[in-house]
């Protein structure tokens, strides 16, 4: 069976038990009033039923935060953020939406049908309001994915031995285990986000792998930005026995609006020795209109430790969109022959701003770390690849291949590369290739004269051009992320 | 005294008795600005990976007016005598920052004249931006002034900078100019170097203008204790080419700095280097290069090997602007580190604008191949030798860059010169 039907499938079934629980408690929920202080921090902790010593943790963050400065050097530029500004705590409320597909958004419609949703499923996606008891027994809404899977499944997941849960379930279930890692891999004061993060995350997964088990199934968690003036501040933590692996999807989006949101997580991997994670991301956030207007502001920290000998992070990334880009997923590479990998396709068109990358910290011996990133811009965007390599005196035999190369698409946008690379090593090697070019008449040329649209033409170098990030991917993400690029890019060509 | 003084802290403090008595709108403008920026620090991105630590505690004195005679002829000597062509070439001599006549063998040719006599700080430099330019601007006092008339092949000149100091630390700051007019063609070879403990702070000024010609070679053999920072900026005319090679071997602390700018199409630029460098010796190569017009060509490859304690920074920046189409950048660095201590920290940037353009840029690190070792040892030749030749070709292969013949024999005299039987220094 093509796993595309598998997944659908799969989510069918998801969406049935959805509907049951996770839209309904939600409803329930409310909004805190505007603005962040310790009594907002103590209230998301109280209605999350936190133990004491959550909510202790939360508001040191809140304190180290406040005496901190937002990091000004990525070459991002934006309006000052009014922190105050925003709910803290907000659940959706459910308005009432569009009665029918015909009053959704065309836009938005024709996006979903290219990335091979079912109109079912659009109207879902879409928000349209369906009576009671003519519900569709699907569901992709993102925010409740998350939940519904680890539903479903808790139970082969639980046979396994594998914990899958929201992390504010996992707070109150597993506290030691949440005690025991969270803040270790990003200390609540590694940067103005992540102390924000801290302070006030309100949700996210939870993946506890015990010793000597391979994860059943990938695991797969959709986020999605649902209210207004709002920030998203989720928090991951995936942690990963001795022996044991997980392949572990995260999607996002959000809908269309003008103003811009805040989204800023914090994901924290941990492998031990002869673990293996693998993380991939296909970021869709609302990149914005073609204005440059709305969009979401995505600084997120993710970075994995390598704790154990022979370890094994990969991270791959597939971001299209975002108004504003500011994420660095890396490896801390403790572990002696432990090994780091980042894939990364960044996207930008309109006016989109995306500075990302990857470090990798070399601090074992004989450990190593593939980066291979591709940049493209189009439209008036600014895409800057920024990655630090880093070996430390003890790393000996540690190497190191990056590569990023940078696709230019019309004149008015620019790309950006900028590597840092230190050793402190004379056993390690570190290469770093970098080139920026445009597509080449030539293949635009080949494809053109064979009948291909500009357009196709274009999505299809890109495609190539992406293809050593995109086999890195999951096969069901790899076919919605081709579809992504060459959505994003649309526009930007004749 | 002025009402700077009180903003004179940290660094700064070093040279606050004599930026407190300047004379001049541009002069104070530069120490004005010196004074809110002060000295840069890490959280400066421009030197994330240098401090002026080195600069130490003591205050940096004005040089005296009389040096000792003989000290100045050894040290020259001992410049000129790495190559037995150096001495029979024009030079200009200039010690502790100002112009020694006795010392100086003068080019004809050329419009010679020194900024002593008629100060102007020309258009390129921005104290505003870049504090050691403005330390400069606060404080220079003498530098060359060098104008290659339109046509004129003026040959090889030669710029010795001579920093001649005890224990106690001064500090000098040469305003130098070099202008190469139309279709002219000039062959500029500064050589630096020193003895005790001094600061040199040069700020260097160069227009090649439409369809001319400057080949620029420094040999950086600054004396055990220096610190040496020094910005250089050159504006590249129409279909014109500024082709430079920097060697780095000597110092405490030493930055070469090079703003090159294409300012109008077909201009080609060259910012290659070399540093070979032991002990504690901090060597930072950091250059930006603009293109600022269509169908230019950027080079820039740069080597460095890295022994005892002795750190490496490269910082290449390549700026591509959006009117800049069909561009062609290369950029590359490498280097070998042989010992455990040794260090490397390199940043090769791409800002790119423009997207008809072909640029990349590539960077290495490593230790001396194991195989190619082996491969000597086989067939005879003792460890150290054997060394010794990978060390050499590694960096012969990015002298071999300076098409000037003669500058490169020079380089090739003055690395072996230093190098000479002593292997590599632990």
């Amino acid at each position: 069976m093509p796993a595309v039907t598998q997944t659908r499938e799969a989510v069918e079934k998801l969406g049935q038990s959805t509907y049951k629980w996770g839209f309904e408690t939600d409803i329930e929920m409310d909004m805190a009033p505007k603005g962040l202080n310790e009594d907002i921090i103590r209230l998301i902790s109280s209605r999350k039923e936190e133990p004491e010593w959550m909510l202790e943790w939360r508001l040191a963050a809140y304190k180290t935060w406040q005496a901190m400065e937002e990091p000004k050097w990525a070459k991002v530029a934006f309006p000052p953020i009014d922190y105050q500004d925003a709910h803290y705590y907000a659940a959706p409320r459910k308005k009432p939406g569009p009665r029918s597909l015909d009053e959704v958004d065309p836009e938005l419609l024709r996006t979903y049908e290219k990335l091979g949703i079912p109109l079912h499923e659009q109207a879902l996606l879409a928000g349209v309001e369906v009576p009671e008891g003519e519900r569709m027994p699907v569901a992709v809404d993102a925010v409740f994915d998350s939940v519904s899977v680890a539903t479903t499944f808790r139970k082969t997941l639980e046979e396994a031995g594998v914990i899958f849960c929201p992390i504010s379930e996992a707070v109150r279930e597993h506290p030691d285990l949440v005690r025991k890692y969270l803040g270790t891999v990003v200390p609540a004061g590694d940067n103005f986000f992540s102390a924000l993060n801290s302070a006030v995350f309100t949700d996210g997964s939870f993946v506890y792998v015990p010793k000597g088990v391979r994860c059943p199934m990938e695991l797969s968690t959709y986020f999605r930005i649902n209210a207004k003036n709002t920030g998203q501040f989720e928090r991951t933590l995936i942690v990963v026995e001795e022996g044991g692996s997980v392949s572990y999807l995260e999607g996002c989006t959000a809908p269309m609006r003008d103003e811009n949101q805040l989204h800023a997580a914090v994901v924290e991997l941990v492998a031990m020795d002869d673990a293996s994670i693998k993380y991939s991301t296909v970021q869709n956030w609302y990149p914005g209109d073609e204005n440059g207007r709305g969009g979401i502001y995505n600084f997120v920290t993710k970075r994995g430790a390598c704790r154990g000998a022979r370890s094994k992070i990969s991270w791959t990334q597939v971001e299209t969109g975002s108004a504003i880009t500011w994420k660095y997923p890396s490896c801390i590479l403790q572990g002696e022959g432990s090994v780091g990998e980042f894939y990364s396709v960044a996207v930008t068109n309109n006016h989109q701003q995306a500075d990302t990358g990857t470090k990798m910290i070399h601090l074992g011996r004989n450990t190593r770390s593939t980066i291979i990133a591709k940049t493209i811009s189009a439209g008036r965007s600014d895409s800057t690849y920024r990655g630090l390599v880093r070996v430390q005196p003890k790393a000996s035999g540690a190497r190191n291949f990056t590569q990023c190369d940078s696709l230019l698409i019309g004149d008015q946008c620019g790309a950006h590369t900028v590597p840092y690379i230190e050793s402190r090593n004379m056993h390690a090697r570190i290469e770093h290739e970098a080139t920026t070019s445009k597509i080449s008449e030539d293949q635009l040329f080949y494809c053109r004269q064979r009948g291909l649209s500009e357009e196709d033409a274009v999505g299809l170098i890109v495609n190539g051009f992406c293809r050593d990030v995109l086999k890195e991917l999951p096969m069901e993400f790899a076919v919605e992320a081709q579809k992504l690029l060459q959505i994003s890019l649309e526009g930007s060509v004749g | 005294m002025n009402a700077l003084s009180k903003d004179m802290s940290g660094p700064l403090a070093l040279f606050a008795n004599r930026l407190n008595t300047l004379a001049g709108a541009e002069r104070q403008s530069a120490a004005g600005a010196l004074a809110r920026t002060g000295l840069p620090d890490r959280k400066v991105e421009a030197w994330h990976y240098t401090t002026l630590r080195a600069l130490g505690k003591q205050d940096y004195a004005a040089p005296p007016m009389q040096v000792e005679a003989s000290t100045v002829r050894s040290l020259l000597d001992g410049v000129l005598q790495a190559h037995p062509a150096m001495a029979a070439l024009p030079r200009v001599v200039f010690v502790n920052g100002r112009h020694a006549p006795a010392f100086s063998a003068l080019p004809d040719d050329v419009d010679l004249s020194f900024f002593a006599d008629d100060p102007q700080f020309g258009q390129q430099a921005a104290p505003d931006r870049d504090p050691l330019v403005a330390l400069n601007t606060a404080l220079a006092e003498d530098g060359l002034v060098l104008r290659v008339p339109a046509g004129v092949d003026a040959g090889h000149v030669m710029l010795i900078s001579l920093g001649v100091a005890g224990v106690d630390p001064l500090s000098f700051h040469p305003r130098h100019t070099v202008v190469v007019e139309k279709e002219a063609h000039l062959r500029l070879i500064c050589v630096q170097a020193g003895q005790g403990a001094y600061f040199h702070n040069p700020v260097t000024d160069i227009q090649v203008e439409d369809g001319a010609t400057l080949e620029h070679l420094t040999l950086q053999t600054e004396g055990a204790q220096a610190v040496s920072l020094g910005t250089l900026y050159a504006h590249v005319g129409q279909q014109s080419v500024y082709d430079s090679f920097v060697l780095g071997l000597g110092g405490q602390l030493v930055r070469h700095e090079v703003h090159a700018r294409l300012a109008a199409t077909r201009g080609v630029v060259h910012v290659n280097g070399a540093q070979r460098l032991a002990g504690q010796q901090v060597g930072d190569i950091t250059s930006v290069i603009t293109h600022a017009a269509s169908d230019c060509t950027s080079r820039q490859t740069v080597r460095n090997v890295l022994d005892g304690h002795a750190r490496g920074v490269f910082q290449g920046k390549v700026l591509v602007e959006r009117i800049a189409q069909k561009t062609d950048g290369y950029q590359m660095n490498q280097a070998l580190l042989l010992s455990p201590e040794a260090e490397i920290d390199a940043k090769p940037e791409l800002e790119i604008y423009a997207d008809d353009v072909r640029c990349s840029h590539g960077a290495t690190v490593g230790a001396l191949d194991d195989d190619q070792l082996f491969y000597l040892r086989s067939r005879g030749i003792p460890e150290q030798e054997a060394r010794q030749m990978l060390i050499d070709a590694f960096l012969d292969e990015a002298i071999a860059l300076v098409e000037d013949a003669t500058a490169q024999t020079f380089c090739r005299a003055v690395m072996a010169a230093r190098f000479a039987g002593k292997g590599e220094s632990a």
